[in-house]
Order: structure tokens, then sequence, then C-alpha cells
């Protein structure tokens, strides 16, 4: 592996992204960065501008009004970025899928790498689900936690 | 010519005091980890984040002044890295400088403060431009008691502005920390430090919650990576400083190492200890504490020092 693409690995700052969700995955992103669960020993931090992020958190529903939005913070951050869904909302319209303002689901949007379904998933999913799409091999996560 | 080079890029200049810098600037975070009772970043987060930014895309904003926005951060790191060669020389020992070089540090120091505002307010975003406000603000707080107290160091150590000659008054009489007039330097000192660093309470120009940033809200890829390694390169300048004003140096020579490195960790860790049990005050707080306080005591550390105390 060469040193930029551990680097990469090594130091993801995140950025939290709502696109109109009901607060409840919010709140388990903040759960997930208090100190008992410590993404910090990961590298990871949670970061106030775009321009700094290399993960699009993105929680709630795309409806026709923030379509747009949603886009433009995508088109704002700088590449390589990985985005991740949280909830079910964002992976599938979830209970909203019928609703007459959804804007389909966030991968016909934009690029999604990561599915972290449930409403609201817990903090260990989401970490687990950093950590699979990094491809870290399960021996050494059961280590480091 | 040449052996100036190599104290500029290598040795206490850019690559060593990057290095340190972001050794400490580790410190700093596994500090503040154990202190909420977490485990903390691994030895070499800050080398993983600063080439993580460099392989970064830089995004150049379209309205504003470009060559500006990409200048300023590297004006700050050769400001910061300059500031750092002329205060680690004299205190590792290595050379004595030049008549006069405690008030070309002064001026050293501020550079980099500046050109992260002028590289905000040519980034063109107005959170930016808050961000720099503050920050001017912060500047004009900070300064004057931060001039005080050198003024009461040179008094006390026998009127010399050659920082080399500052140490070596204090290896022979005694360090300055052990007079009162030194203690209460010391104490705001480190509040100038706290402020000049942009570490909690006086990160104001950096508010995460409230601007996004601040300053450096539009940076992105090698620009931010350039300005991390200022940050570096001010972590290791600064404490440093302050161990030679008052703890009579880092001396390099046989066991001495092992004191220097105790002094200056000592250094980090109050800095870090103030960052993580003080919340974030507004500036108009931050500016009466200064204009107030820090002079007022600034004021009675030189008083104390006429007096030999």
């Amino acid at each position: 592996m060469n040193i930029k693409d551990l680097s990469f690995k090594k130091s993801l700052w995140v950025f939290h992204l709502s696109a109109g969700s009901c607060n409840n995955c919010d709140i388990e992103i903040l759960d997930l960065l208090t100190p008992r669960y410590d993404v910090e020993r990961f590298g990871m931090k949670l970061v106030g501008s775009v321009r700094h992020a290399d993960v699009l958190l993105v929680t709630g529903i795309v409806t026709n009004k923030t379509k747009p939005r949603v886009l433009e913070v995508y088109e704002q951050a700088p590449k390589p970025i990985i985005v991740i869904a949280i909830g079910a909302c964002p992976c599938t319209g979830g209970i909203f899928a019928s609703g007459y303002n959804f804007a389909g689901p966030l991968d016909k949007v934009i690029p999604v790498d990561a599915y972290v379904p449930g409403c609201p998933p817990k903090p260990e999913a989401m970490l687990a689900a950093v950590m699979k799409l990094l491809g870290k091999p399960a021996s050494e996560q059961a280590k480091e936690s | 010519m040449g052996i100036e080079i190599f104290y500029f890029l290598i040795f206490p200049g850019l690559l060593f005091s990057g290095i340190a810098g972001g050794l400490i600037s580790w410190v700093d975070r596994k500090i503040t980890a154990r202190v909420q009772f977490r485990k903390g970043p691994p030895l070499l987060q800050p080398l993983y984040d600063f080439i993580k930014l460099l392989a970064k895309e830089t995004i150049v904003p379209l309205k504003g002044s470009v060559a500006t926005y990409i200048l300023a951060p590297v004006f700050a790191l050769f400001g910061a890295t300059i500031s750092a060669v002329f205060i680690l020389l004299p205190v590792f020992g290595l050379d004595s400088g030049f008549n006069g070089d405690l008030i070309v540090i002064l001026y050293l120091l501020n550079i980099p403060s500046l050109t992260y505002i002028i590289g905000a307010l040519a980034s063109g975003n107005p959170l930016a431009a808050i961000g720099a406000a503050r920050e001017m603000k912060l500047i004009l707080s900070y300064e004057m008691p931060f001039v005080l107290v050198l003024i009461s160091v040179i008094i006390k150590s026998g009127m010399t502005i050659r920082f080399a000659d500052l140490i070596a008054y204090q290896s022979t009489h005694g360090s300055l920390i052990g007079s009162l007039s030194g203690i209460i330097g010391f104490i705001t000192l480190l509040m100038c430090l706290q402020a000049k660093l942009g570490l909690v309470p006086f990160d104001m120009a950096e508010g995460e919650g409230e601007i996004c940033d601040g300053i450096i809200i539009e940076f992105s890829g090698s620009i931010l990576a350039i300005f991390k390694l200022t940050k570096y390169v001010m972590f290791i300048a600064l404490p440093a400083f302050v161990c030679g004003l008052f703890f009579s140096g880092l001396p390099l020579s046989g066991i001495d190492v092992l004191w220097s490195i105790l002094k200056l960790l000592v250094i980090v860790l109050l800095v870090t200890l103030i960052r993580n049990t003080n919340p974030r005050v507004r500036i108009e707080q931050a500016m009466k504490f200064f204009w107030l306080w820090m002079n007022l005591f600034a004021i009675l550390s030189i008083l104390l020092a006429l007096l030999g105390i």
C-alpha cells in the first residue's frame, strides 16, 4: 500500500450534512463522536468546513427542496471524498418513500460509497461501516477497539 | 552562506521544527484524549494528516485574489520557520545571535497571524472575514502584555536585548521563574501563548461551532497542509521561546537533553490543560481580559523587576 492511500485511511475528517432529517440520526452521529467511542484513535475528527472534509455523512431524506443544496455541498468538497448514507431515509427513503416531495434515494443524486440502514443506526454500526469501507481486516478491528 | 541555509532548512529550521512540532501537537492531542478518558490518536497522526492534505484536491475560490490566497500560507510558513531559527539557535546554545534579536523575534512571531488575516480576506468568504476581524482584535489585545513581559524579563536580567545573553545570565544567576516577578510574567506569557497558538479559550478566530473554522474555512488540500505545518512549527517555537525567557534555555549537552525535553513538555502540558479546562470566550471578553488583567499583571511584573524581587 502506498503512503498516500495509507495516510488517507488513517486520517479521515468527517463533515456532517443533514438533508432534512428528523434529528435522530444526527444525535447518533454526535454520540459517535463522544469519548466513549473515541473515533480519534482511528484519526477521524469532525471538521467545521466542507473544504476540509474526506467523509460526507448524509442524513435525512433528499427532498426536491434540498436536492440542489446536497449537490452543491458535494461539489464544494475536495476530491477524493467518501459519501456515507446514514439511516433508512437516505438509503431507501424509509417511511417517506411515497411522499409527494421525495426526490429519490441519495444514490440517485450523488454517488454513495456505503449505506448504514437503521432508524436510527447505532454508533457501532457507523464505525463498522467505515472500517469495512477502508478494508481493514476483522482481527485488527478487534485489536483496536 | 551554506550554514545559514542548513540552519533554515534542516536543523533548527523547517525539517527539525516541523517534525518536533508535529510530535508536540501529538502530545497535545494525546493529553487531551487522556483528560477525556480516551485512547487518543497514534504517534504518526500529524504525519498522516499532513500527507493526506498534500494529496487532496486544492480548490481555489472563483471570487477573490488567487495569488494572495495561495501565497499567504507560504509566507506564514516562512515567518514561522525563520522565527523558529532565531529562537532555537540561542535556546539550544548553538549560536549567540546578534544584538537586538529579541526585537526581531517579536516582529517575526507576528508574521503568521498577519498572513492568516491576509489569506482569509483574500478567500472572499464572509465567515473568513469575521474570523480575520477577530484575529486582528486578538493581536491588538495580546501584543501589549507580550511586549511588557519581555521588558520585565529584560530589566530583570541586566538590560540586555540579546536573546543569548538573557539565557547566559539565567544560567549563572538562576532561572527567572525562581523570582516573584518571573512567576507573574510567566503566567501572563502563558496566556499570550494560548492566544498566539490559537487554542481554547482564545480560538475565536477559528470557532468551529459558530463560524465553521473561521479564517481557514476556504482552504483545502496542499494549502491547508502548509497551514498545518505552520501550526506545528509555531508549536515548538513558542514553548521554546518561553523556556529561553524563564527556564534558562534548552541546553543539548549530555544529560541536559532529558531536562530540556522535560521543560518543553511541562509548558506544553500547561497549555493543554488550560485548553481542556476552559470554554471559548467571546472576543470582547478576551480583549477585556488582556487589556485589563494581563496588562496589570505585566506592569506588576515590571515594577517587581525594577525593585529586584
